[in-house]
């Protein structure tokens, strides 16, 4: 049963992004919402089960389950399912106003379930060779869906998102490649078991030398300098996917023309999956080579990402690239967190991971609908969202002062821990600069949201329809950040679970 | 074949594979440039099959078969398709002059022997002495992608990483495992399908422009 609920997570949204092959209808929407509703579930039903026992392999070893791996699924079915729900109404009203046929409608139904399913397959792969194949369809999958709205600068997006994410994720492959090898040369014998001929693979044929438990199992033997090299090519293949600085630039571009249910996927959770990839291989690093190494190498990423952020917020003109920025310094933040790397951290970077999904999502589909009816990206000419369109502007607002980290968010809760740790381990410093950076960020965009939410009537303000939004799903998201922030109890046991999985 | 002409042959395929990388850098004709990218395709083809022939591996026999394929013959024809209907098919300006460049590639070849050092310090007197020239092969695709302006220069360096990169994998550890590569090979071919359309797209769009020349989205 438990078996074929992780192989149900990989198939079920491939099957309903099937149904989307004929052009477009509306039940073809509320089927992939239903899909990916019904992967949060099972996510939930694999996160309370690996919470306290052992992990569940399933389709022959190929697919494995722990609680990192359900905590991720739980992350990635909470966006799927409210991107979801909302993109039905995206496409019904591009399909109403002929901006879309409805044949391109369906294509972005079944690529956007590709895209989840990839990522599902990403997170319960038990091979890292076969990780790695995930996450670089995740790239191919989105590329349309990123040029999706067809203009001109959706095009320049996607030109670049392709080219650059997929030269950073050939660095991984290189770096997995490495891995590999240092894991056939333990001692002339392979992780796998079975003597190596010279250059050669083993009588086995090399399979489940990439299996991450077997890696965890010899990280010890692995030969440091192979392992240096290899973690250096992972860390900037990988972290060219997440959004770490100097890889960052194709990210503000996408996320900003992509269609806001794709702009939440890709900030919720693509990059957080691509930080995913970042953990496993660390844990094996950290055996090989010690702490220090793949730390100093995120800390000077984390740092990077946290300053390029905050100053290109402060003087930024576009809400959806605010937004995006805005991704780029959470995830420095995890990657800090992650140099920390005690029990404690990895479980905070997990709970931002979450919150970050959650808060980022409600915001990048809330700014789709104020794009939608205000016309324009630009903050300049948005302004007194509040009074004049209270439901849209109330979730706006309390999405960003979720994103920014203040009570009663989980948000707050995952920063504090994160610098706690940090202090503990000796990244004192660390703190106190990310702490400062922090603060500039959250001038910056506390500027910005209070032109758009509060600022004085804006001149252009036309008599648009008032949006029908979907309320109650990014409420219920508001509401579960929040509680989740206050009572961690439904999480605590799950987040330290699959916190002693990468940290030991 | 005695070992030492399987060893020959694998010192040629490697080292054809970072010719042909360098070569690109020289020859500033795109057609040029996918017959090169397809001369590469068949020698890293030739090093997966005499590694297959060397350890006996079915499955990477069949790796080499699709190299061979994908990368010798399908990849360069979607490629010098797009090439065709550009008629002045040449890298004009690109950012760094021909000679220039060929002296960086000369110094990144130097910075590959010394970055896997380690590499074949680990086997010493296997084929993984052959490991640099995979290495060297990636940081010249490197050098493409950065100086070249074209739409097609740049699926070139792309293309150009990844080959280096699959010849680290057939000389490091004939291979990863058959799953992974066929994956990856997947992957490969369906990035190279993927800019196509969208370079077809641009070149419809906007004539013939680089994507370089595209500047509406920045800060």
């Amino acid at each position: 049963m438990r078996v074929l609920a992780v192989l149900a997570v990989v198939v079920i949204p491939l099957a309903a992004g099937a149904t989307a092959l004929v052009p477009w209808r509306q039940w073809a929407g509320w089927a992939t919402t239903v899909a990916n509703g019904t992967v949060l579930a099972l996510g939930i039903l694999l996160a309370v089960d690996t919470a306290h026992h052992h992990a569940i392999v399933a389709a022959g070893g190929a697919l494995r389950a722990d609680a990192l791996s359900s905590f991720m699924v739980v992350v990635i079915g909470a966006v799927a399912l409210l991107t979801s729900w909302q993109a039905v109404r995206y496409l019904q009203g591009e399909v109403e106003r002929g901006r879309s046929s409805r044949r391109h409608a369906s294509l972005y139904i079944v690529l956007v379930q590709v895209f989840v399913s990839c990522m599902l397959l990403a997170v319960l792969a038990a091979d890292l060779g076969v990780m790695w194949v995930a996450v670089e369809a995740t790239t191919i999958a989105t590329t349309f869906l990123v040029g999706h709205r067809r203009t001109d600068g959706a095009l320049e997006a996607s030109w670049k998102y392709v080219i650059i994410c997929s030269v950073g994720i050939a660095l991984a492959f290189l770096g997995t490649v490495l891995v590999y090898f240092a894991a056939l040369h333990v001692g002339g014998h392979a992780v796998g078991g079975g003597h190596v001929v010279a250059g050669g693979r083993t009588a086995a044929q090399g399979v489940g030398v990439l299996d991450w438990t077997s890696l965890m199992a010899h990280a010890h033997q692995l030969d440091p300098g192979v392992m240096r090299l290899a973690m250096a090519l992972i860390v900037l293949g990988y972290g060219t996917k997440v959004g770490l600085t100097p890889m960052h630039s194709w990210l503000p571009d996408a996320h900003s023309q992509a269609p806001a249910p794709v702009s939440a996927l890709m900030s919720g959770v693509l990059l957080s999956v691509a930080f995913y990839a970042i953990l496993r291989f660390k844990a094996i690093a950290d055996g090989a080579l010690g702490h220090d190494y793949t730390r100093v190498l995120l800390v000077v990423l984390g740092l990077g990402s946290l300053l390029v952020a905050a100053s290109l917020l402060i003087a930024q003109r576009d809400y959806k690239r605010m937004l995006a920025y805005s991704s780029v310094e959470h995830m420095g933040l995890i990657a800090l967190g992650a140099a920390a790397g005690s029990s404690l951290a990895i479980a905070a970077v997990l709970l931002h991971i979450l919150g970050h999904a959650l808060a980022k999502t409600v915001l990048f589909l809330t700014s789709g609908e104020i794009m939608q009816v205000e016309g324009t990206s630009e903050i300049a000419r948005v302004s007194a969202l509040v009074s004049r369109r209270p439901a849209l502007g109330g979730i706006f607002g309390v999405g960003l002062v979720a994103l920014l980290g203040l009570p009663p968010f989980s948000l707050f809760v995952s920063e504090l821990t994160m610098v706690r740790a940090e202090v503990a381990v000796g990244l004192g410093w660390v703190a106190a600069v990310s702490l400062v950076l922090m603060a500039v960020v959250f001038a910056a965009m506390t500027a910005h949201g209070r032109h758009l939410l509060l600022g004085g009537a804006s001149p252009t303000d036309r008599a648009a329809p008032s949006p029908r939004v979907v309320t109650i799903p990014l409420v219920a998201a508001l509401v579960a950040c929040a509680a989740i922030g206050v009572v961690a109890w439904p999480l605590q046991s799950l987040l330290h679970a699959a916190a002693r999985v990468v940290a030991g | 074949m005695s070992a030492a002409l399987y060893v020959d042959a694998l010192d040629l395929g490697a080292g054809a594979v970072l010719v042909c990388a360098v070569t690109t850098l020289w020859r500033r004709d795109l057609r040029a440039n996918v017959s090169l990218l397809a001369t590469q395709g068949v020698a890293l083809g030739a090093v997966a099959g005499v590694q297959a022939a060397r350890t006996g591996d079915a499955g990477l026999a069949v790796v080499a078969v699709l190299v061979l394929a994908a990368k010798g013959i399908a990849i360069p024809k979607l490629l010098s398709a797009v090439v065709r209907r550009d008629p002045r098919s040449r890298e004009t300006a690109p950012l760094v002059n021909v000679p220039a460049s060929l002296v960086a590639a000369g110094m990144l070849v130097v910075v590959a022997f010394l970055a896997s050092s380690r590499l074949t310090a680990l086997l010493p007197g296997s084929t993984a002495r052959l490991a640099p020239l995979g290495l060297a092969t990636v940081l010249v695709g490197f050098l493409v992608l950065v100086i070249r302006r074209k739409a097609v220069s740049q699926i070139i360096g792309l293309l150009l990483v990844d080959n280096g990169i699959a010849l680290v994998a057939f000389v490091l550890t004939a291979g990863v495992p058959l799953v992974v590569e066929l994956g990856a090979s997947l992957d490969v071919l369906l990035v190279v399908v993927v800019l196509r359309l969208l370079a077809a797209r641009m070149h419809t769009r906007f004539g013939p422009v680089d994507p370089d020349q595209l500047r509406e989205l920045h800060d």
